[in-house]
């Protein structure tokens, strides 16, 4: 017991090292909001892109782009991709790490994410598509009312996961010299030369912050499955 | 009488398959024609092409004078005065029976909140579900889903109904709410094109009965003459099969 309040003491007291904890937390939580609401965004126009191709074989060129967009970042792993924003194209240094973070996880997730969405779409019965199409809707109409809020629901678990994913993957940050949650527990251990309580903290917090996602998005889930109860 | 839709030599493949074949007919402001015929007959089919459902392969399609077929027609500008039943309802599940029927109004009639939802509220009481107003569909029964989804084509006050098969999802008893509904709108001479097994109903109400067999207009006639004396083979041994 006194071993341990010792080091929690080394480790987080002294110096006040226990503020590299919680700089890392706040960066990681930036970055993983920042990169997730992008990753939404991307994911939605290129699931969108797709979907209509494959409806209405419109929008080729674009549809070639999503498809090289989803086939390249999926097929390279997430640290090259961050390490070549950060050393080959953000090269001048008035842009932060961790707005190169977001940017990197947030392409990186929009790949994944659009997937989801297209699983999402393609569920949804062909016979709402032309419900709305017969009342006059537009096509993109169609989709804002009608479509996506179904299909959100649909993939609503999936994208659940796709966060959790999300945070966890974060912890390569360090790598493009932004100070996480990770690299905060890092320099605390090559302070103190204690590998075992900075490491056991920083990965408590990831299960804390994982289980608290998973929970919040059942939660919404049950929300949004009221309206239809009695299938 | 005013042509409300011209179809000439309307012809539509699914790959090699031909599903209609050279159809050409007009319909009238006022007119209430049933198309009845096999499965497979091109029925739905010839239906569908009418607002766009389906792309014809070729010929035309004039509705009050415009070529809907023309690439440059504006598709959504038509079928906004072209109202469709479809056979599984497709009401929105995620909207209630208010939200069902105000949102093509609002978003493409730029109707406003309170006049759509008055005029829902008038159109959901004539077919007696105004105390499902804040329901969900799932909550509904067949037959009433149906008589929302008719409604909810009316909302956007169209020149023309067209029913794909309206009651064939239905338990029997509900058949009868269904039709009914219909029949009021034909009272109030609104031009329908109803593809339809109730001979009964095409019997009662069509003005115009038309066979639709093989992609063709087999045989078309006034029902009294369709159903009691047809001088055609095949149709006589359609109809001795379902009357």
């Amino acid at each position: 017991m006194e071993q341990i309040i010792k080091s929690l003491q080394l480790n987080l007291i002294k110096d006040n090292r226990y503020m590299y904890i919680i700089d890392g937390l706040k960066n990681t939580m930036i970055i993983t909001i920042f990169a997730t609401l992008l990753g939404i965004f991307l994911g939605l126009i290129v699931a969108l892109v797709r979907t209509t191709y494959d409806n209405t074989k419109k929008l080729k060129v674009l549809n070639a782009i999503c498809n090289l967009y989803i086939t390249v970042i999926r097929g390279t792993p997430v640290v090259i991709q961050l390490m070549i924003l950060f050393f080959c194209i953000f090269t001048s240094r008035n842009v932060s790490g961790v707005m190169i973070a977001i940017i990197g996880f947030g392409i990186n997730s929009g790949a994944y994410v659009a997937e989801v969405f297209r699983s999402g779409l393609m569920s949804i019965d062909n016979g709402q598509m032309e419900a709305g199409r017969s009342l006059g809707l537009s096509y993109l109409d169609t989709m804002k009312f009608i479509i996506i809020p179904q299909a959100f629901k649909v993939v609503l678990p999936t994208l659940g996961n796709e966060f959790i994913v999300l945070i966890k993957e974060t912890s390569v940050a360090g790598y493009v010299a932004v100070q996480d949650l990770t690299k905060g527990g890092d320099i605390i251990r090559s302070r103190t030369y204690d590998a075992w309580t900075p490491l056991l903290i920083v990965a408590g917090i990831y299960l804390f912050l994982t289980c608290v996602f998973s929970a919040f998005v059942k939660k919404l889930e049950i929300n949004l499955r009221k309206n239809e109860r009695k299938d | 009488m005013n042509k409300l839709l011209e179809i000439k030599d309307l012809c539509k493949s699914f790959g090699e398959h031909k599903v209609l074949k050279n159809i050409s007919t007009d319909i009238y402001v006022g007119d209430v024609l049933c198309l009845v015929g096999p499965s497979g007959g091109g029925k739905s089919t010839f239906l569908r092409t009418l607002n766009l459902l389906e792309l014809p392969t070729s010929g035309q399609i004039l509705f009050e004078g415009t070529d809907i077929t023309d690439k440059n027609t504006d598709i959504d500008n038509i079928r906004k005065k072209i109202g469709m039943v479809f056979q599984h309802f497709n009401l929105f599940p995620h909207l209630t029976i208010l939200e069902n029927m105000t949102l093509a109004p609002m978003k493409v009639l730029n109707q406003t909140k309170e006049s759509s939802e008055d005029k829902a509220k008038e159109l959901l009481n004539r077919v007696g579900l105004i105390d499902k107003l804040n329901t969900y569909p799932n909550m509904l029964s067949g037959g009433q889903k149906q008589r929302v989804a008719i409604v909810r084509s009316l909302m956007m006050n169209p020149d023309v109904m067209l029913f794909d098969e309206p009651t064939s999802a239905l338990d029997p008893e509900m058949v009868g709410e269904v039709l009914d509904v219909m029949k009021e709108l034909a009272r109030e001479k609104m031009t329908m094109v109803v593809v339809t097994h109730e001979m009964g109903f095409a019997k009662e109400v069509a003005n115009r009965v038309a066979f639709l067999d093989n992609g063709v207009f087999a045989y078309e006639n006034s029902p009294d003459k369709f159903f009691n004396n047809p001088n055609n083979e095949r149709l006589q041994s359609f109809l001795s099969k379902v009357l």
